[in-house]
């Protein structure tokens, strides 16, 4: 039996690998991925609180994010195709001229 | 009604046209050029002078019963029970007044186009000077007590103004200060006075006050009231002991020193002791203090400007004495024989220091009368109305200052007693003694300078001339009865001073005291005169003066430190209060004021220094944070659940 403790472990665990990838990995593309990830353990939490609780906001809600993340990601690539065309390089490590 | 209603609607422009004028000289005046300057500048005065002495003429037709005429301009501060609306107000003391004030100052600011017509700041000069007619017509217009504080505030700022107009010059500047200080110290005390009526009254203004004044005010209080208004006309009218400004106002162009500190603000005092009379007569303490103030005044300065060798502080010193004889005039119950001699001296002493404005101009701005002399053959003019200044200065018979000063004498020995008369008669001498030795030293004896003489312009000695005339004609508006005169200045004010009859026609034998009184003082003026005659006319009384000097040296060394009023006031009031400033400067501002203030701004500097550093520009870094900063957030709500 799938129980909805099992969704929000689930998710728990893809919101962690995107933070823990977010955190480690130095490519932007990465990033870019990793930050989707939590975005969809986000979504996984809601979904299955929604069908516990039986009501459907938090189902609107994915399909929002969904939504955003697909924009977010559109914007996110074209800044990553300018930055490495300026830059040669996809190392946050290495993109930091805004600093004090 | 006619009349009347004529003359309230014009009362407003006599004041309003010297402003203009001033406003006129101050945002254009710089551009337009010295002729226009001039002409805007005397034109505005002489206009509200023609219609200060038109409005006079159908005043004087009025009957006396309708002889106040008051008129509310706008209703200023509306405040609950307080209420001060700009008012004005025309009765027999504020229309002479007003007449003078605004004659006497077109004269002077004739003068003053010849007088300045180098000098570069001519706007400027013109500028104040309307400004200050307009503040003393203000504040003689006055129709309830905070106008008269806004006029006599108003002159106070002109007067600092005017005397430190030469600001570039160390002692002009310091001159200014001391008398802005001297002055504003009466002027807080009028200030104290000015609330204490509002308390006991609940108005401030004249007509309600003098009303009920005989009932509301208790003796106590009428004494308190008294006592603060007139250490406010201690303070603007130079008496004993804040008189000290007024010798180093000395500073001031010369037409100033005659429109301000001798014709006009000075005599703000006493007008403003004649004004509030009412109050003043309901105890006797201030009335005498007033009376033993000026009596002082007049004695202490007049000595001092025996002594003294600058043209201008002697005839400084003779004002704040004459100053002393009007006040002594209103402690001794004539405040009708005070402002008639306000009105003579006003012109004898604008006269005579637009004389001695002329003999400094033509002499290269040269002050000290001892390297003067024999210039009557060189400015003729300047020296016959000097001398008929000089003459009705020291009251001689037939000219103005005799009669007011012979009013003033009669009412001291009336009121005062034999005693006061006497120090009055000597002090009367003296100013026989003191203005001559000017005429004698300035005008006679041998050339003791080398200069090329600048005769005086036209423009100049035209005022000279008609100063000369009213200081020879004003004298016959007040003829005392006993020389079977009218005394027509007297009868004109008494309606002011209510419940008083100063100067009270002697009846019958009575009459004899007042002429041999009068014979007594032209004998006192001549004794003076002939004693400068001798001191500097003749060949065998030349060593004289350095005889006497020797002979009494200690009372020489008083008078030449006029009294050491200044040395004591410096030693007790301006060493200490420096002291105390340069302490709280030193120790408390610059040491823990400033520390402070540098202590909170250096702290947030170096805040400001540590902060920014924690951007570094490194993503993962803040996204780290980020994550930190959340987990203890969490953390924190769950612990608290």
């Amino acid at each position: 039996m799938v129980t909805t403790s099992h969704y929000l472990i689930l998710g728990s665990a893809l919101f962690g690998i995107g933070v823990l990838g977010f955190l480690m990995k130095r490519n932007v593309i990465v990033l870019l991925m990793c930050v989707e990830l939590m975005i969809n353990g986000a979504g996984v939490s809601f979904v299955a609180l929604c069908r516990q609780t039986g009501s459907l906001e938090g189902q609107v809600f994915v399909l929002f994010a969904m939504v955003i993340a697909a924009v977010e990601i559109a914007v996110g690539l074209s800044l990553i195709l300018l930055i490495f065309r300026n830059r040669a390089t996809l190392d946050v490590d290495k993109l930091e001229v805004l600093k004090w | 009604m006619v009349k009347d209603s004529c003359i309230a609607g014009c009362i407003w422009l006599i004041p309003a046209l010297p402003l203009l004028g001033a406003a006129f000289n101050c945002l254009l005046g710089r551009r337009v050029g010295n002729l226009l300057v001039g002409i805007i500048g005397c034109g505005s005065i002489g206009l509200s002078a023609v219609l200060s002495l038109f409005i006079f003429n159908t005043f004087l037709a009025l009957p006396v019963e309708q002889r106040r005429i008051e008129v509310n301009l706008y209703n200023w501060i509306p405040s609950g029970d307080f209420s001060a609306p700009l008012t004005l107000l025309l009765d027999p003391l504020s229309m002479v007044m007003a007449a003078m004030v605004s004659g006497v100052s077109f004269l002077i600011h004739v003068y003053s186009t010849g007088y300045m017509r180098k000098d570069e700041s001519f706007a400027r000069y013109f500028f104040y000077l309307n400004l200050f007619v307009f503040f003393m017509l203000l504040l003689v217009l006055a129709g309830n007590f905070l106008v008269l504080y806004i006029g006599w505030e108003g002159v106070g700022l002109c007067s600092y103004l005017l005397i430190s107009f030469w600001y570039e010059r160390e002692s002009a500047a310091r001159a200014g200060l001391k008398a802005f200080v001297v002055t504003r110290f009466g002027d807080f005390f009028f200030l104290l006075g000015i609330f204490l009526i509002f308390v006991n009254f609940g108005t401030i203004h004249f007509g309600s006050v003098f009303e009920k004044a005989p009932e509301v005010l208790s003796t106590t209080t009428a004494t308190w009231i008294a006592l603060l208004i007139f250490a406010g006309a201690i303070g603007k009218s130079a008496q004993v002991p804040l008189h000290t400004w007024l010798p180093d106002a000395m500073e001031a162009p010369t037409p100033v020193s005659a429109l301000i500190h001798a014709a006009t603000m000075v005599t703000a005092g006493v007008y403003l002791v004649a004004r509030c009379y009412t109050i003043f007569e309901l105890s006797p303490i201030a009335t005498h203090t007033v009376g033993i103030v000026g009596l002082a005044t007049a004695f202490i300065s007049a000595t001092v400007a025996l002594v003294h060798n600058d043209i201008k502080r002697i005839l400084a010193y003779s004002t704040v004495s004459q100053l002393g004889h009007m006040f002594l005039g209103l402690g001794v119950g004539a405040p009708g024989a005070a402002i008639f001699h306000l009105l003579t001296h006003a012109f004898a002493k604008a006269l005579l220091f637009l004389g001695a404005g002329a003999v400094i101009h033509a002499l290269h701005e040269e002050m000290d009368i001892k390297r003067m002399g024999a210039l009557k053959q060189y400015i003729p003019a300047t020296f016959w109305t000097f001398t008929i200044g000089a003459l009705a200065m020291s009251g001689i018979p037939g000219f103005a200052g005799f009669f007011s000063k012979d009013a003033i004498l009669h009412a001291t020995f009336v009121h005062g007693g034999v005693l006061v008369w006497l120090m009055i008669l000597l002090t009367a001498s003296f100013t026989g003694f003191y203005t001559f030795r000017i005429v004698f030293l300035a005008f006679f004896g041998e050339k003791r300078w080398d200069v090329h003489v600048e005769r005086p312009i036209g423009v100049m000695t035209v005022p000279l001339a008609a100063l000369a005339f009213l200081a020879i004609a004003g004298g016959y508006m007040g003829v005392p009865h006993a020389l079977g005169g009218m005394d027509k200045i007297g009868g004109f004010l008494a309606p002011v001073f209510s419940s008083h009859n100063p100067a009270e026609p002697a009846e019958g034998g009575a009459q004899a005291p007042e002429i041999l009184l009068m014979v007594m003082s032209a004998i006192a003026a001549f004794g003076g005169i002939g004693t400068a005659y001798y001191f500097y006319m003749t060949p065998q009384g030349k060593e004289a003066p350095n005889r006497l000097r020797q002979r009494v040296a200690p009372i020489y060394e008083l008078l030449s430190n006029a009294w050491y009023f200044d040395r004591v006031y410096q030693a007790v009031f301006v060493e200490p209060f420096m002291k105390a400033a340069g302490f709280f400067w030193e120790a408390v501002d610059s040491s823990v004021i400033d520390n402070a203030v540098r202590g909170v701004a250096n702290s947030f500097l170096g805040g400001g220094s540590i902060v920014p550093k924690l951007q570094i520009g490194a993503v993962r870094w803040y996204a780290l944070f980020m994550v930190l900063g959340i987990t203890v957030m969490l953390g924190y709500v769950f612990l608290l659940m």
